[in-house]
């Protein structure tokens, strides 16, 4: 977690390959890592980057991932399903 | 970006300009005796500083043999002139001179266009002449667009009265000057003294360019044929500590620009940037009575990372006591992007955001989510309402509260 940003991912998307690197080709900033198993790794430093594109709610299933700002009482970024 | 003399008459001979037929820099007594013997006459000897008052310093000196010209060489080259050590010592022929010119170009900033200047007082400052003789002076603004023309040079020269062969040399010398302002992003090309010989002939005795420093990569061919490197800054003073921290926090992040940092002896740090804001700000603070800590630049939209670490920089300055955060109103920049580095800064540095941040004024994109992340912090933040000059003048107050 930032200090400005929160980024949370479903653990059924985080688990998957092929939504791993969507998520970490789309991100502008690479908040998105890919750890050597395959799962996803989010990386913290650089969280605060967040330009708040949404391509990563775009480019996966409705609910996979929340993008909370935490300066505007936790109001969240998601697509619902 | 300053050139010394021999960069100058290089750079200008590269048009054709008249110049000595040997002017060559020594960097020791010998290599200047060995240029007076190839001269086979008297020699004039002048230090190759990046700086004015040479002559009043000692630093030109004239010499009848080569032995004199050693001597004279060895006295130039242990000679600091304004702190400046000599980069070499530049030897020349002595002309015998009829009449002294100047030629000069500009950049005029009002009129925002290039201006030729041209008197027929030189060799003495062009500034004296336009005081005590301006009608001995001339001036004539010329387009960026269209390549500089002869006949506005003649114009300019004719001005003062000046007519047949003289016009017609003076002309030429004066439009190549004006040309190679334009084809080298100069800021300044200055001839002085221009010298009219015995024979009729010119030649331009002392030269001095300016280049706009910003132009140094589209300029690169010819600062590698002059040899000068990259790392050269030419700058009036070398770079201090703070400085090229500032500039190493620039460019580890391609992302904006937070940068172009000049140290000053304040207490209060400067976060500020946008189409010439930083310069209005800056001058907006002292006629506040403020005292800058710093000059900067961000703009560009700079990352998060990049905001952080220049805040940080600033705070770490000895006798800061505060920042203001100011731009003009930002469209390519992010008001929220921007706030975020600089609290992430300052709360990093371990200090209070509301206590630390005497104002931040950065109205334009995402200011609604800008002013949010001020809100939660509780620093103080005003909009495009308030000017930038009253935004500067409440964080002058606050500083007085202090």
């Amino acid at each position: 977690m930032g200090l400005f940003i929160e980024v949370q991912v479903a653990p059924e998307a985080s688990s998957k390959p092929a939504v791993v690197k969507k998520l970490v080709e789309v991100c502008p900033v690479n908040i998105f890592g890919e750890r050597e198993d395959g799962g996803l790794d989010i990386i913290e430093s650089n969280v605060d980057e967040c330009t708040l594109c949404e391509l990563c709610l775009d480019a996966t299933e409705p609910g996979a991932v929340r993008v909370i700002k935490l300066y505007d009482q936790g109001q969240a970024l998601e697509r619902s399903a | 970006m300053r050139f010394y003399e021999f960069e100058s008459k290089a750079l200008l001979a590269k048009q054709g300009l008249p110049l000595p037929a040997v002017s060559r820099v020594a960097g020791t007594p010998a290599e200047a005796g060995a240029i007076a013997r190839e001269i086979a006459g008297p020699v004039v000897l002048k230090s190759q500083v990046l700086t004015g008052g040479r002559m009043k310093a000692g630093g030109v000196l004239f010499a009848d043999s080569p032995d004199e010209c050693e001597s004279a060489a060895e006295k130039i080259l242990k000679l600091e002139i304004n702190g400046h050590a000599p980069r070499g010592v530049l030897v020349e022929g002595r002309a015998p001179v009829a009449q002294e010119y100047y030629a000069g170009v500009i950049y005029d900033v009002l009129a925002k266009l290039p201006v030729m200047i041209f008197s027929d007082m030189g060799g003495i400052d062009i500034e004296e002449v336009a005081e005590k003789h301006p009608q001995h002076i001339a001036k004539l603004h010329f387009s960026t667009i269209l390549p500089p023309s002869d006949f506005r040079a003649k114009e300019l020269v004719s001005s003062l009265g000046i007519s047949g062969s003289e016009l017609n040399r003076l002309t030429r010398i004066v439009a190549q000057l004006a040309r190679s302002f334009t084809q080298y992003s100069l800021t300044l090309a200055e001839i002085n003294p221009l010298a009219r010989l015995e024979d009729g002939s010119f030649i331009c005795l002392d030269a001095h360019v300016d280049m706009e420093a910003e132009a140094r990569d589209r300029q690169q061919a010819i600062l590698e044929e002059l040899g000068i490197g990259p790392d050269e800054t030419r700058q009036a003073r070398p770079p201090t500590p703070f400085e090229i921290r500032g500039a190493q926090i620039d460019a580890v992040d391609h992302r904006g620009v937070a940068g172009n940092v000049v140290e000053f002896d304040g207490d209060l740090g400067l976060v500020i940037g946008a189409g010439g804001g930083s310069l209005t700000l800056f001058d907006a603070i002292r006629r506040h009575g403020g005292k800058p800590a710093n000059y900067c630049e961000i703009g560009g939209n700079p990352s998060v990372s990049k905001t952080c670490e220049l805040t940080k920089l600033i705070l770490s300055k000895t006798g800061v006591r505060k920042i203001a955060v100011m731009m003009n109103v930002v469209s390519n920049t992010r008001v929220d992007i921007v706030a975020r580095g600089v609290i992430k800064g300052v709360i990093e540095s371990g200090y209070d955001p509301a206590h630390k941040i005497a104002i931040f004024r950065i109205p334009g994109s995402w200011e609604q989510d800008g002013f949010k992340i001020l809100s939660k912090y509780g620093v103080e933040y005003c909009d495009r309402s308030v000017s930038m000059f009253d935004a500067a003048g409440r964080a002058v107050a606050k500083m007085q509260q202090a």
